[in-house]
């Protein structure tokens, strides 16, 4: 794998290698020492064109557990605010020497241009283009479901709310429908993109009609301008039809999940009170997070990878996931 | 300036087609179309078409204001290279083209130019869709076409009193025409590509077919209203053409085109997210394709049109969703058609030349290959193969969306008031 633009840069069995891999780093996480010297030497630039504290966070502890050297690029004091290009600003952060382009864009597509100007000489890994896709939270997310259930397979997932302007639901639909789930997007028609022409998804308009049985209930965040934009009268109107609330919530199976890729509107798509219920597994979202971007630039830029994919040999004998100095 | 003559090819214009000799006398003009004839000079058109020049109703040259991606002088020399000999310029320019000041510099600009250049007009002051602009005023100046492209008129009883107003204005003995780029502006307002499949997996906030089709509709209305003729550019869905060839059934004076990018491109090359696929309106499905081709087939679209639109590499270096809409055409337009299409040569050359020179009244002086009618001559080698190659084309841009396209077919020479302005796929001038 050379970068990790979209969820269709994986298919179902490099999906469950990725979550495999993400055990072991999960493991290392947990460790008195949470740190490996597995990425020792290399150098990762984060290019948030758009304000992300969780995701730049969680992209930053990964790589530092990983001992990797990371620069950031903030666009709020950079040459961007002087006229620089995008093309421009690429090309300079690589002559600066990096191995990986870690990119959040509030255009769709923004990761795709990139790879094409570095012709594949940097790794560019996308942490989020537009409404498009967001993959590496689409995997920490099958990895949470798998955590909690074992597998995706058969699994019955409604994911509700603004999937129009959602790059996370984008990139849920592709991973979960690859590893088997069955997924319903849950909006009214307004929040819906206009066309679902090949997408491996039932609809409903009714949260009502879905809550009682699905496995997992995954809520999108729902924003103040899409009002504005006569898509909803108002929040609270939103949030009676669509908002998961107490009273839903007790509808819902035993087992059942609730997930959320945060910044939570408490009150709107998610009440105070099912957030904090056992039931909801958005804090280990967050924990799994991580571990899930631990393997995912492990994967870029890690050295024999394919020894470690492959079946042999075990891969605890390749994978240098020694604590740090210990082999020193 | 010497007699030439053009040797040896199948000469073909709306009379017909016959193998012959074409001589252009001194003054520039067809002295004769024969047999075995001579002149101080030959140029050779043995195996090739000789056709009347093309003509583009829809050629955004850029000057004044956007000099960097292209000028009058540049998109002329690619207009000559292409086989036109006739183009007419949009008015977006900065400032745009709406008062006489204007017109005067870009047709000062166009004297000098390896095709004739006529300008088109705003309909509107600043194409703000608020007040008409002096369109009697421009049209003493030759301008015969009037259009805010960039843009539609948006205010319907705006444009009821534009189509009322221009018909008391004449050039030259005739009427003179308003065109439409037909698109709702509040149903498109933050699309950047065609709403449907495509734009919904890839996250681009998209604009309906309906947009344009709204216009369409209202202004068949407007010119049934009216009786007054209006001109739809670059159709690009298939009710769109529907629409029109109900109007036309029903003896609504409309006319139409269509560009070559919206008969060769659907919107699936979006996925690339490469801004050289972002156009205005937007590359469509595979059934509007199909539609606009029918369209083609059939007479409902009167002419191709290129809709060039040359931007500079930086501009089309930007995120999708910021890049200008817009892409080159006039080097490409005749070989795509050829290429690509499935119609009849004399059709094409009849989509290409002499009805967009009808429509524009230029039929006096383009689209006929005939004893005392100017020597604006096209000759065509339908055989030669090419490969659209962006750094070898002669506008100012680059952003063809064809480039490593195979196509059949280009432009040999191209003879201005019987001047060739391209010898042997070579400029001139």
């Amino acid at each position: 794998m050379q970068h990790l633009l979209s969820i269709q840069d994986l298919d179902r069995a490099g999906i469950e290698q990725l979550l495999d891999l993400t055990d072991r780093f999960v493991e290392v996480s947990q460790r008195q020492i949470p740190k490996v010297p597995a990425l020792r030497g290399k150098n990762v630039v984060w290019l948030f064109y758009e304000d992300s504290t969780r995701t730049r966070l969680s992209f930053e502890q990964a790589a530092k557990r990983l001992s990797a050297d990371t620069m950031t690029f903030s666009v709020g004091s950079s040459s961007v605010k002087k006229g620089e290009s995008l093309r421009d600003t690429v090309l300079t952060i690589e002559a600066m020497g990096v191995d990986a382009v870690v990119v959040r864009h509030a255009s769709s597509g923004v990761p795709w241009q990139i790879a094409r100007w570095l012709e594949d000489r940097v790794s560019v890994v996308n942490a989020g283009d537009g409404w498009h896709e967001h993959p590496t939270q689409a995997l920490l997310d099958c990895y949470t479901i798998r955590e909690h259930r074992g597998s995706l397979e058969g699994q019955r997932i409604a994911i509700v709310g603004d999937v129009k302007h959602s790059r996370v639901a984008r990139s849920d639909v592709l991973a979960f429908t690859a590893l088997g789930a069955e997924v319903t997007l849950v909006a009214p028609p307004t929040l819906l993109p206009p066309n679902l022409d090949g997408w491996p998804v039932r609809v409903s308009h009714d949260l009502d009609a879905v809550v009682g049985d699905v496995d997992v209930v995954y809520l999108l965040r729902m924003q103040r301008e899409r009002m504005t934009e006569h898509l909803v009268p108002t929040l609270r109107e939103y949030t009676a039809r669509y908002g998961l609330t107490m009273r839903r919530a007790e509808r819902l199976r035993d087992d059942a999940l609730v997930m959320h890729p945060g910044p939570m509107n408490r009150g709107v798509e998610i009440s105070a009170e099912v957030a904090d219920l056992p039931r909801s597994v958005i804090i280990d979202q967050v924990r799994n997070g991580v571990a899930v971007r631990m393997a995912v630039l492990y994967l870029l830029l890690g050295s024999g990878v394919e020894r470690v994919l492959g079946p042999e040999p075990a891969p605890d004998a390749v994978l240098a996931l020694e604590p740090e100095g210990a082999s020193r | 300036m010497p007699t030439t003559v053009i040797k040896g090819g199948r000469v073909i214009d709306a009379s017909g087609e016959r193998v012959a000799d074409v001589v252009v006398d001194e003054d520039g003009r067809i002295a004769a179309v024969g047999e075995d004839l001579s002149a101080d000079r030959t140029i050779d058109a043995a195996g090739c078409v000789v056709a009347p020049g093309f003509v583009d109703l829809h050629t955004h040259l850029r000057e004044p204001g956007q000099e960097e991606a292209e000028t009058v002088e540049t998109g002329a020399r690619a207009a000559a290279l292409g086989g036109y000999t006739c183009i007419l310029a949009m008015p977006n320019t900065i400032p745009a083209i709406d008062h006489g000041g204007i017109v005067r510099e870009v047709l000062e600009l166009g004297r000098a130019a390896p095709c004739d250049v006529h300008t088109s007009a705003a309909i509107t002051v600043g194409r703000a869709g608020e007040q008409l602009a002096p369109l009697a005023e421009m049209a003493a100046l030759g301008v015969r076409f009037f259009t805010d492209d960039g843009a539609g008129v948006a205010d319907a009883r705006l444009m009821r009193r534009a189509l009322e107003y221009a018909q008391s204005i004449q050039v030259g003995g005739r009427g003179v025409v308003l065109a439409q780029h037909c698109e709702d502006p509040v149903l498109s307002a933050g699309g950047h590509m065609h709403e449907g499949e495509w734009s919904s997996r890839l996250g681009i906030p998209g604009q309906p077919a309906e947009a344009e089709e709204l216009m369409v509709m209202r202004d068949i209305a407007l010119a049934r209203l009216t009786g007054a003729r209006v001109h739809f550019q670059h159709l690009s869905t298939a009710r769109s053409v529907q629409m029109v060839r109900e109007a036309k059934a029903a003896g609504i004076p409309v006319s139409c085109e269509a560009t070559t990018h919206h008969v060769t491109l659907t919107h699936a090359e979006c996925a690339s997210y490469d801004p050289v696929f972002k156009v205005n309106p937007p590359l469509r499905t595979d059934a509007d394709v199909a539609a606009v081709r029918a369209g083609l087939a059939d007479g409902t679209i009167d002419c191709i049109a290129t809709d060039h639109a040359p931007h500079t590499q930086e501009a089309k270096e930007a995120p999708f969703d910021q890049a200008p809409p817009g892409m080159l055409g006039l080097e490409t337009a005749l070989a795509l058609m050829l290429t690509e299409l499935d119609l009849p040569l004399a059709e094409v050359l009849a989509l290409l030349s002499w009805r967009p020179a009808a429509i524009l009244g230029v039929d006096d002086e383009h689209g006929a290959v005939a004893e005392g009618r100017p020597a604006n001559v096209v000759v065509i080698d339908l055989e030669r193969e090419w490969t659209v190659e962006p750094s070898a084309l002669a506008s100012r841009s680059r952003n063809t969306p064809y480039a490593g396209r195979r196509l059949r077919g280009k432009v040999r020479h191209t003879l201005l008031h019987g001047e060739p302005v391209v010898l042997d796929e070579e400029p001139q001038r």
